[in-house]
């Protein structure tokens, strides 16, 4: 059937009337919103969704608000990442068995791409796939993986041929977070606190069923999942923005005000709005069929608009902003950019430039896919992996 | 509401764009910047007649196209692309928006006209004025009826054949209409004197009335000028249009460019500082886009001004004031990097670099700069300045 926004309201409608959220346990309740087609609706059938149009997720949420959520601050990279590349690449048995616990917040997943080698270049990186019979060896390092501490499953990326260019001879793999011979360290960060991690991989044997997508093409499967994660950081509607935080302190502050103060905070307020305007439009690309190049260019604006807002809410705290709130290790269970205080919020969105590829290769896949505009000359091309210079 | 292009939108653009690729190339523009002839009268026809895009913003039942202000945008990023010399902004925008807000029989007759491409007008308002701060009126009305003042910094006179002036009155102000050549009048005149201007391609000029016979088109019993305010605002909403066309065309102009020029054994356009810069030019300009589209369909969703205040004009007030204090920064900044980066030739009087940049200068200034924009703001997104 075709679903539109009074079809979707109905069903959600009848989901609520059969399944009460009060007096059900919230687990149960969040399995049958996921049985219900009710997760995500654009997933097919039987998968959490309805195959319907992406937009009309709204109006699921919508219908659905007040209810048990999923807490998507625990769970963005299952949610943002995961989810999609399962999608797009899995069996039908990975599907069946991932995704339900994915979307219910019973397995919190991670991302295991980054290594101590192989950070922009990615491509480049070392740890090792061995195939054993029916099962694969994992030797290596990946680091500043953000959420392995919680993190069920890893989507890892390791090297299975070392003798042709970098690009092709890597596999994806899911990986299992509780198999012996991996080791999730804290990494602590500027903020205090350990969001991310190092996992150590020491002869962790995988079943080939946790391989994702063909042995050799794992650079592709990770092209999905890095597009979805840029998605994810720079072009969700959000329920608040780093915009509404630093307005309510503005105004909630009349004492600290200055006119130089105001003229910039004014310029900020018409490029959070610019952006809000840019991602609109692009949703428009996107339900129309048509994905604008502009995708590629939100997580860019996105990193600089929450790095200026945050700084300058530091600077107009004045006093405060000489304070900070906690300086404490700890492992936290949730991201939340906007969370904590000022001084927080500005060191924690200095990694949004950093995370799911920098500002600078951003600014060169625009210019390259977007510009058509020359590559720069390039060393490691049509050379083994192995043979490279290190 | 869709910040998208829809197809008759397209259509349009199309038979523009057509049409100034035929007649209005870079080299025929610069051609005609030093001739005394600014305007390109025929062209300008040939717009408003045969494509008719001097009526966009007329309603049909006045003898005009019924279209919108979506409409109206597409036409000014194709003119702002070409930065064609013609008067659509000033007549089929600002005086027509003039003449929207006055109402009135004796408007709507006007309205006809300059729909029908057998009149063109200009507001007699500086170029530069605010519509957040639009100036008193710099003439009087007589009590013979006539209109003296002098009005410096107006665009599309020379090729006018209405003035439309706002007039002060004993008590009050009026929206005037006076002839550009009056006809057998008792020694009344209209002077207009071009100025040398930094925009070659959309020159002002000061328009001088001396007991010049007019025709009174709408009253106001206080002393603001609510045609003028409304114009100066729509304009503005509607020049983001004009903006994006720059940007586009510096953007793509410059892209082209440095993919083919070679020093260091290799195109300029590899290397990354080069590339970088353009890649945070191409972000601008699609956040342009976005500003650009919606301050249109904000005004096309409004086409009559609402009580200020009233929700309607704050959301066109503030779709129009992001557009501006957004578009207006990034059309220059196109403009620069685009003489930038063609290196010396990007200097010469023969590449057309510098009349985008001069254009997208002017347009800066135009109908309020990004910092009155900007102001505007800090009411409706409760932003309250210092006390
Ligand atoms: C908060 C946070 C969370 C993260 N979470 C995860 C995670 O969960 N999983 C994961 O796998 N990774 C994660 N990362 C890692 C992140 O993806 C990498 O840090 C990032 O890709 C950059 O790699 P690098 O740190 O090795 O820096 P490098 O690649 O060494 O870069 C150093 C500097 O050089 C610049 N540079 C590099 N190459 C070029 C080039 N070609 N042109 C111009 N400039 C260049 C970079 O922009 C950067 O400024 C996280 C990072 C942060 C900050």
């Amino acid at each position: 059937m075709t679903w539109d926004e009074a079809s979707v309201a109905e069903r959600a409608a009848a989901f609520l009337a059969a399944h009460d959220p009060v007096a059900m346990d919230r687990l149960e309740f969040l399995r049958a919103r996921f049985d219900a087609g009710l997760a995500w609706v654009h997933f097919p059938e039987g998968l959490g969704g309805l195959g319907a149009p992406r937009e009309l997720q709204a109006v699921a949420d919508r219908e659905l608000r007040g209810t048990p959520d999923n807490q998507p601050g625990r769970i963005g990279i299952g949610l943002g990442m995961a989810a999609p590349t399962i999608l797009a690449f899995g069996t039908d048995e990975q599907k069946r068995r991932f995704l339900r616990p994915l979307w219910t917040g019973e397995e919190v997943w991670c991302q295991l791409f980054s290594e101590p080698g192989a950070g922009s270049d990615l491509a480049t990186l070392a740890t090792r796939a061995v195939r054993e019979g029916d099962e694969w060896v994992l030797d290596g390092q990946k680091v500043w993986t953000s959420s392995a501490h919680t993190a069920r499953w890893g989507l890892l990326l390791a090297r299975t041929d070392p003798g042709v260019p970098k690009h092709r001879g890597l596999t994806y793999f899911v990986c299992d977070m509780r198999a012996p011979g991996v080791e999730v360290r804290p990494l602590r960060q500027i903020t205090g606190e350990a969001e991310f991690n190092e996992v150590f991989l020491t002869g962790v044997r995988l079943p080939g069923a946790l391989r994702l997508g063909e042995t050799g093409d794992g650079w592709r499967v990770a092209q999905a999942t890095l597009m979805n994660e840029r998605v994810a950081i720079g072009g969700m509607p959000v329920r608040r923005t780093m915009m509404e935080v630093v307005a309510d302190t503005w105004r909630s502050r009349p004492e600290l005000r200055t006119h130089d103060l105001h003229q910039r905070l004014l310029r900020l307020w018409v490029e959070s709005e610019v952006m809000r305007l840019t991602a609109a439009r692009l949703r428009e690309q996107l339900a129309a069929g048509h994905p604008g190049p502009e995708g590629s260019g939100m997580k860019l604006a996105f990193a600089r608009l929450h790095q200026e807002l945050s700084g300058l809410e530091v600077e107009l705290l004045r006093e405060d902003g000489l304070g900070y709130d906690d300086w404490t290790f700890r492992r936290p269970e949730t991201v939340d950019f906007l969370g904590r205080e000022a001084g927080y919020r500005y060191l924690r969105a200095k990694g949004n430039s950093i995370e799911g590829g920098t500002s600078e290769i951003l600014r060169n896949i625009i210019a390259e896919r977007v510009l058509g505009l020359p590559a720069e000359p390039r060393a490691d091309k049509d050379v083994a992996w192995k043979d490279l210079p290190r | 509401m869709t910040l998208l292009y829809t197809e008759v939108e397209e259509e349009l653009r199309a038979a523009v764009r057509d049409l100034l690729a035929d007649r209005c190339s870079p080299s025929a523009v610069l051609g005609r910047v030093e001739s005394g002839t600014p305007y390109d009268a025929e062209l300008w026809k040939t717009l408003a007649r045969e494509i008719g895009v001097a009526g966009l913003l007329v309603p049909e039942e006045l003898g005009g196209a019924g279209a919108s202000a979506r409409e109206a945008a597409v036409v000014l990023e194709e003119l702002g692309r070409a930065v064609a010399p013609v008067p659509f902004l000033a007549s089929a925008v600002l005086a027509t928006q003039a003449l929207l807000t006055a109402g009135g029989e004796a408007a709507g007759e006007l309205l006809g006209r300059l729909a029908a491409g057998e009149a063109t007008a200009a507001l007699a308002v500086p170029f530069a004025a605010s519509p957040y701060a639009p100036p008193a009126p710099a003439a009087a009305l007589g009590e013979d009826g006539t209109v003296t003042g002098t009005v410096r910094g107006v665009i599309g006179a020379e090729i006018a054949d209405v003035l439309l002036v706002p007039v002060r009155l004993t008590r009050g102000t009026a929206l005037c209409a006076v002839e550009a050549s009056p006809a057998g009048s008792a020694g009344g005149t209209v002077r207009v004197t071009p100025a040398t201007s930094l925009d070659l391609t959309r020159p002002i000029a000061t328009v001088s009335f001396a007991s010049a016979p007019a025709r009174v088109l709408a009253t106001a019993g206080g002393p603001e000028t609510p045609w003028v305010r409304e114009a100066l605002l729509r304009g503005a909403g509607l020049l983001a249009s004009e903006q994006l066309g720059i940007a586009e065309w510096c953007l793509a102009t410059t892209v082209a460019y440095v993919r083919e020029r070679r020093q260091f054994a290799r195109p300029v356009g590899s290397f990354q500082a080069v590339k970088h810069r353009l890649a945070d030019l191409w972000l601008e300009i699609a956040g342009a886009r976005a500003a650009a589209r919606n301050a249109a369909a904000r005004l096309a969703e409004a086409p009559v001004a609402g009580p200020p205040g009233d929700d309607a004009a704050v959301a066109v007030t503030v779709a129009v004031a992001v557009a501006q204090a957004h578009c207006g920064a990034v059309a220059v900044h196109a403009a620069e990097e685009c003489v930038q980066l063609h290196g010396g030739i990007g200097m010469t009087w023969e590449h057309p670099a510098h009349l985008y940049l001069k254009r997208a200068k002017a347009d800066q200034i135009a109908l309020g700069t990004p910092g009155d924009h900007r102001e505007a703001l800090a009411g409706p997104a409760d932003l309250p300045a210092p006390v």
